[in-house]
């Protein structure tokens, strides 16, 4: 029940073949967990309270222990983000070739702080730790794609191209 | 510059290395066919022979930790490839899945040979989409040729290997964490003992390897352990990828032997310091090592032991330049965030430790820095880590060595620099 108590939906995988292919990999269900949850989000956006009640189901544990792992792992979202999730590496390689002046920048140009979310959902910004390709720094990742060594400049024309 | 031709990434240059058609091409897979046909004891004997060290950050010998999976236990065994590179300064696994998977893929089917695993994983970290991808299809190109799943190559050996995506945490490389986070639950490392090998996923003996680690082994079997025993450190030999960024001019992943000067990595690989600066210091081996100052990282060979005489470490071989412009205290900051960030909670020491570093960093850098700061950085850091054998699992504080991967580097920050970190702290004003 959502807080105004409308009942919410309940949450179904469209992939039924992907769910038993992924249970038929491990020797035990919880250890699907993760690919689950992973394969939710790409379906959802977000992993609601709705998509943890099934996954939970499904892998025969505590919804608690579902959120859990939620609230663990930052690739999972318990909220909706915008289409295009702006990741700026921070760590130090980025920040030694420019990323701080690149966050700045990425926060002027769409106006939103890290955490934010435009108001038309197209970008949320998030400032984020090493992605293991320190030496193209600056890295942003945006969805599952890299961009590395980005100028100022360069960033700009990606984010044109997204909007 | 040596005349080392290198083997692990010799090839990375070519068109469709990654294909196994490329890697049979230049004799994938033989050193495979050659260790079907021993018996799995003699696998780890030849690798102990070749005194293989793990290339994911503890250098502990590859064919003793095999070694101590029980053998004749009814139990199932695992083998868990560590694709979670996520350590500071260092992005050569990533190369490795992206331009060699095959090289890696052949050594974990050696691997879990070796330890009679039917079933192995690749714990990728989550961020690494493309190479996922990469794996997916190499994967199923090897189950294709019968080099996975049920007689592999005509043998009555099976194997099936399952591609397992992290989800974004840098405690899920540490391998106890990583077997958590497998089995479903939050990354929160274990109190070791029990080894993985005795009680690892799911309570069954487990090996966990690096990627690097693995990609050595075709080799092994191809040219023989005192082949491998030959190229650079004695105690601990072989080829080995270093990864160099920060303040030079060319960054990037150098193939070398185990021992090569880190001046030659710096100057010659990486082309020397950027905008004609000087050089002012070096973490090592990712940013969990400790610091070196110039005069340090000029004099040291990368290997195991000539890192640790000098109270630092070889680690990933993550190596981040910092020149005369950077500035020690900002650095040490950025370096205390990214451990208050990823500590998983789970230890007191580590957690407060980790956001009082922060906090007191952060008002050194704002010019509110107090005359007790420094001593407080050096009894918080004392706290975190203790006394830790890098080889031998964690003695120290804290329940992983997570802990001592904070305190030595922000130590040895402030230690090293430490008038620039007491330039920090604002005079008091004179009474009279
Ligand atoms: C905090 C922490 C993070 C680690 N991260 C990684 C990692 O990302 N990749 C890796 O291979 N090993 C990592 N390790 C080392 C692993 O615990 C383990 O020693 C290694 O995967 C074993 O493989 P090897 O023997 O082949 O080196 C980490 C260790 C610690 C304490
Ligand atoms: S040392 Fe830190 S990261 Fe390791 S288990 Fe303890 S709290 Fe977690
Ligand atoms: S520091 Fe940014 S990718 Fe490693």
């Amino acid at each position: 029940m959502s807080m105004n108590g409308t009942p919410k939906p309940p949450f179904t995988f469209d992939d039924k073949d992907r769910v038993s292919n992924i249970l038929s990999q491990y020797p035990d269900k919880q250890s699907a967990l993760l690919p689950l949850l992973h394969l939710a989000q790409s379906q959802e956006g977000y992993i609601s309270s709705a998509v943890i009640d099934t996954v939970s189901e499904i892998v025969g544990c505590h919804p608690a222990l579902v959120m859990d792992c939620v609230s663990f792992y930052t690739m999972l979202y318990s909220k909706p983000c915008g289409r295009h999730i702006i990741q700026v590496c921070q760590t130090l390689s980025c920040s030694l070739n420019g990323a701080d002046a690149l966050v700045d920048h990425v926060k002027d140009k769409c106006g939103i702080e890290s955490g934010e979310t435009t108001d038309d959902n197209c970008f949320t910004l998030m400032k984020v730790e090493c992605l293991g390709s320190c030496g193209t720094a600056p890295v942003v990742q945006i969805n599952e794609e890299y961009h590395e060594g980005l100028s100022q400049d360069e960033f700009d024309q990606l984010l044109e191209s997204l909007q | 510059m040596s005349a080392f031709k290198p083997i692990l990434t010799e090839h990375i240059h070519k068109k469709d290395c990654h294909t196994l058609s490329f890697y049979r091409s230049v004799g994938g897979y033989t050193a495979l066919e050659k260790v079907l046909a021993l018996d799995p004891d003699a696998v780890i004997e030849e690798v102990k022979a070749s005194n293989l060290r793990g290339r994911g950050g503890a250098g502990f010998p590859t064919g003793v930790k095999w070694g101590f999976i029980p053998r004749g236990s009814e139990q199932p065994k695992y083998l868990i490839n560590n694709a979670d590179e996520s350590e500071p300064g260092t992005f050569k696994d990533r190369l490795l899945m992206n331009k060699t998977p095959h090289q890696m893929l052949e050594g974990m089917i050696i691997a879990s040979y070796a330890i009679n695993c039917q079933k192995a994983f690749i714990y990728i970290r989550g961020e690494f989409y493309k190479e996922y991808e990469v794996l997916n299809q190499i994967v199923a190109e090897a189950y294709h040729e019968n080099l996975l799943g049920k007689g592999i190559l005509g043998s009555d050996y099976n194997l099936d290997v399952v591609i397992h995506r992290g989800a974004g945490a840098y405690i899920c490389g540490e391998e106890t964490g990583l077997i958590e986070s497998l089995e479903g639950k939050r990354g929160w490392p274990r109190i070791k003992p029990p080894f993985p090998a005795i009680e690892g996923y799911l309570k069954c003996p487990t090996v966990v390897n690096n990627v690097e680690t693995l990609c050595n082994l075709p080799h092994i079997f191809n040219h023989g352990p005192n082949w491998f025993r030959a190229i650079g450190s004695e105690k601990g030999p072989g080829p080995k990828l270093y990864c160099v960024s920060g303040c030079v001019n060319s960054p990037g992943v150098f193939e070398e032997p185990m021992g090569v000067p880190l001046k030659e990595l710096i100057f010659e690989h990486a082309g020397g310091i950027r905008n004609g600066n000087e050089l002012k210091g070096v973490f090592p081996g990712g940013s969990s090592s400790a610091i070196l100052n110039a005069e340090e990282a000029m004099g040291v060979k990368m290997d195991f032991d000539s890192l640790e005489e000098i109270k630092s470490m070889l680690g990933s071989a993550g190596i981040i330049v910092m020149d005369d412009k950077v500035d020690m205290v900002q650095a040490c900051l950025n370096i205390a965030r990214f451990y208050a960030h990823e500590s998983c909670g789970q230890c007191t020491p580590c957690r407060e430790g980790t956001t009082w570093l922060v906090k007191i960093l952060t008002r050194m850098v704002n010019g509110d820095g107090t005359e007790r700061d420094i001593d407080m950085i050096y009894e918080i850091t004392d706290n975190i880590g203790g006394l830790i054998d890098f080889s031998q699992g964690s003695f120290g504080k804290t329940i992983c060595p997570f802990g001592e991967a904070v305190a030595w580097p922000v130590r040895s920050f402030v230690e090293k620099f430490e008038d620039e970190f007491r330039s920090y702290i604002p005079q008091l004003e004179p009474v009279a």
